[in-house]
C-alpha cells in the first residue's frame, strides 16, 4: 500500500475515527454511569456542567489534568509512569481486529474494509491483547511501593489469569461454528439473522461473566476493593496516570462490548440489511449507506452492552476473593468444556444432514436447561445439607 | 532485510539485558520484550498464528505467573553474592556446550529438501492439517504429558487432611 494512495488515506482516517469514536464514548461512559447510578438510587445525579450536566466529563478531564502529579519516594519511577501507559496502550489495541462495519466503495475501484487489519488470527489477537492487559495493573501495582497496591496488583493478575481461561473455551466452540480464527469471518457466517447467540447460549452467558471479570467491574471488582485495600493498585497514583487507569477501564468496557457484539450478536449484520442495499433511490450509494448503517448498528450493539455492565455494576455486590475463584476454577471452566463437547457432539450428528442448523440449535438450547436444572437442584441439595447441618 | 537485521538487534539487545541487569522485575520485562520480538520474526517468517500463540502463553501466562512469583518473594533484597565461583563456572561450561551442540547441528542441515513458501505457508489451516492429521499420535501423547504435570501440581498444591488453612 502506497502511502500517497487514496486507500492509505481513506484507511487513515477510519482509524482515526474509530479511535476518537473509542475515546468519545469512554469519556461519555464516566458521565452516563453517574446517570445511571444516580437514576438507579433514586438522585439527581451530575447536573451542574452545562445542560443535563453533559460538559461533565470535560470538567472532570480538567480537574485530572490540574491535579499534582506525585511520584511517591523509594518508588520504581520508570515502571511507575509505564503501568498506565501500558493499560492504555493495550485496552486500545484491541479494536484493530475488530470488523466495525462491511466495505465501502470509493469509487475508482477502491474498495475500504471497515476494519483495522483483517488478519487470519483475528480473534486470537484479541486474546493476546486481553492477556497483556495484565502487565499494565502489575506493573503499576509494583512500582508503588506500597502493599496494598501489590496486592491489589497480585489479585488483578491471579483473577484475569483464572478467567482467560473459561473466556478461551468459551471462544473454542464459536470457532468450531464458523471454522475461521478471522473475525470478518466469524461475521459473515452470522449474516441474515444466523447470530451465535441462537448457536451458543451457554457460551455468551460465560463470555460475558469472563468479560465482566477482565475488565475488572462489579461484581468481580476486587482488584480496587475499597474495604479491603484501600484503592487497589492505583492507591497511590493521582492526577492524569490515575486518569488513564480509569480511562482504559471504561475503554476495555467498550471494546469488549464490540467484541462480544462480533462474536454472538451478528457484528454489524442488521434486520433489512438486505433490503438497505437495494433501495432503487440511493443509486450506486445503497451498498455504502447500508455499510455505514452497519457500523451504526455495531456500535449501538456494544453501548448496549456498555449499559449492561453498569447496571450490572449497580445492582449486584462484589464477590468474596475464593468466591471468584471457585466460580471461575470450578464453575466457568466446566461449564465451558460441557458446551465445547456439546457444540462438537451436535455438529457431529448434523453433518450429513446438509447444512441444517436446526440441531445445534436444539442442543445448545437443551445443554442450557440442564445445566440450569443441575444447577439448581446441586444448590437445593446443598441448602438442605447445610439446614440439616444447623439444626 | 533491514528490518530484520533492526528486529535481530533488538531480541539479541533485550535477551542480555534479561542477564545484565540487577532487578529481577526488569529481566522479567526484558525477557517479555524477548518474547515480543521473537513474535516479530514469527510475523516476518508469515507464521501468524505461532506469533499469536507466543504472546498468548509465554508473553500474556508464563511471564505473568513468573512476575506474580518474583513480586510476592521480593528477591531484590538477597541479591547479588548468592552465587559462588564454582556455580558461575559450571553455568558457563554448560551454556558454552549448549552454544557448540547448536552451532554443530545447524552447520549440517541441508535447505535442498526444503518446500518453497506459498501464500497459506505458516497460516493457521496449514498447521492445523500437519497437528491433527500427520502428526496426531505425537500431539495427543504431549496432551498427556501436559494433563499428568497438572495432575502433579495439583497434587503437590493440595492441602492434607488437618494442615494449617491459611
Amino acid at each position: 500500500m502506497e502511502i500517497t494512495s487514496t486507500l492509505f488515506t481513506a484507511k487513515a482516517i477510519y482509524v482515526g475515527i474509530i479511535f476518537a469514536i473509542t475515546l468519545g464514548v469512554a469519556a461519555y461512559s464516566t458521565y452516563f454511569e453517574r446517570i445511571i447510578a444516580a437514576f438507579m438510587q433514586d438522585r439527581v445525579g451530575p447536573d451542574r456542567a452545562g445542560p443535563f450536566g453533559i460538559l461533565q466529563p470535560l470538567a472532570d478531564a480538567v480537574k485530572m489534568f490540574m491535579k499534582e502529579d506525585f511520584i511517591p519516594a523509594n518508588s520504581n519511577k520508570w515502571l511507575f509512569i509505564a503501568g498506565p501507559c501500558l493499560s492504555m496502550l493495550t485496552a486500545l489495541m484491541t479494536s484493530a481486529v475488530v470488523p466495525f462495519g462491511d466495505q465501502l466503495d470509493l469509487g475508482d475501484g477502491i474498495i475500504l474494509d471497515l476494519q483495522g487489519i483483517d488478519v487470519n488470527i483475528g480473534i486470537l489477537w484479541v486474546f493476546g491483547i486481553v492477556s497483556l492487559g495484565v502487565y499494565g495493573v502489575l506493573i503499576g501495582g509494583w512500582a508503588s511501593n506500597n502493599k496494598y497496591s501489590l496486592i491489589g496488583a497480585i489479585r488483578a493478575a491471579s483473577q484475569n489469569i483464572s478467567y482467560e481461561l473459561a473466556m478461551g473455551l468459551s471462544i473454542i466452540a464459536i470457532l468450531m461454528l464458523s471454522g475461521s480464527l478471522s473475525t470478518k469471518s466469524i461475521v459473515e457466517t452470522q449474516q441474515n439473522g444466523h447470530w451465535n447467540i441462537l448457536y451458543q447460549p451457554l457460551g455468551f452467558v460465560i463470555f460475558l461473566v469472563c468479560a465482566f471479570a477482565e475488565c475488572n467491574r462489579t461484581p468481580f471488582d476486587l482488584p480496587e476493593c475499597e474495604t479491603e485495600l484501600i484503592g487497589g493498585y492505583h492507591t497511590e497514583y493521582s492526577s492524569m496516570k490515575l486518569g488513564f487507569y480509569l480511562f482504559s477501564e471504561y475503554i476495555n468496557m467498550f471494546i469488549s462490548g464490540a467484541v462480544m457484539a462480533t462474536l454472538y450478536f451478528g457484528g454489524y449484520d442488521y434486520l433489512f440489511n438486505d433490503y438497505v442495499a437495494q433501495i432503487s433511490w440511493l443509486g450506486e450509494y445503497a451498498y455504502n449507506v447500508s455499510a455505514l448503517l452497519g457500523l451504526v448498528v455495531l456500535i449501538v450493539k456494544a453501548l448496549i452492552f456498555v449499559f449492561i455492565f453498569m447496571w450490572v455494576r449497580w445492582t449486584l455486590p462484589r464477590f468474596r476473593y475464593d468466591q471468584l475463584m471457585g466460580l471461575g476454577w470450578t464453575g466457568l471452566i466446566p461449564l465451558a468444556m460441557f458446551n465445547v463437547v456439546l457444540t462438537g457432539a451436535s455438529m457431529l450428528f448434523t453433518v450429513n444432514d446438509g447444512g441444517s442448523n436446526w440441531m445445534t440449535v436444539g442442543a445448545s438450547w437443551a445443554g442450557v436447561i440442564i445445566m440450569l436444572v443441575v444447577t439448581f437442584a446441586y444448590s437445593e441439595m446443598k441448602y438442605k445439607k447445610k439446614k440439616l447441618a444447623t439444626a | 532485510m533491514n528490518f530484520w537485521y533492526f528486529l535481530t538487534a533488538l531480541t539479541l539487545l533485550s535477551a542480555s539485558m534479561v542477564i545484565l541487569s540487577k532487578n529481577p522485575i526488569h529481566s522479567v520485562l526484558y525477557l517479555v520484550f524477548t518474547f515480543f520480538c521473537i513474535s516479530g520474526h514469527y510475523v516476518l517468517l508469515n507464521a501468524q498464528f505461532l506469533m499469536a500463540v507466543n504472546i498468548v502463553v509465554y508473553a500474556g501466562a508464563i511471564m505473568v505467573l513468573f512476575l506474580f512469583v518474583i513480586m510476592m518473594m521480593d528477591l531484590s533484597k538477597n541479591s547479588p553474592d548468592s552465587k559462588s565461583t564454582l556455580t558461575k563456572l559450571a553455568g558457563a561450561i554448560l551454556g558454552g556446550t549448549l552454544l557448540v551442540i547448536l552451532i554443530a547441528a545447524s552447520r549440517k542441515v541441508d535447505l535442498k529438501d526444503v518446500k518453497p513458501i506459498d501464500a497459506q505457508t505458516g497460516m493457521v489451516e496449514g498447521l492445523g492439517q500437519i497437528l491433527y492429521r500427520d502428526y496426531v499420535l505425537p500431539f495427543e501423547l504431549v496432551s498427556i504429558l501436559f494433563f499428568v504435570a497438572m495432575v502433579g501440581a495439583v497434587m503437590l498444591g493440595k492441602r492434607e487432611a488437618g494442615e494449617r488453612n491459611f
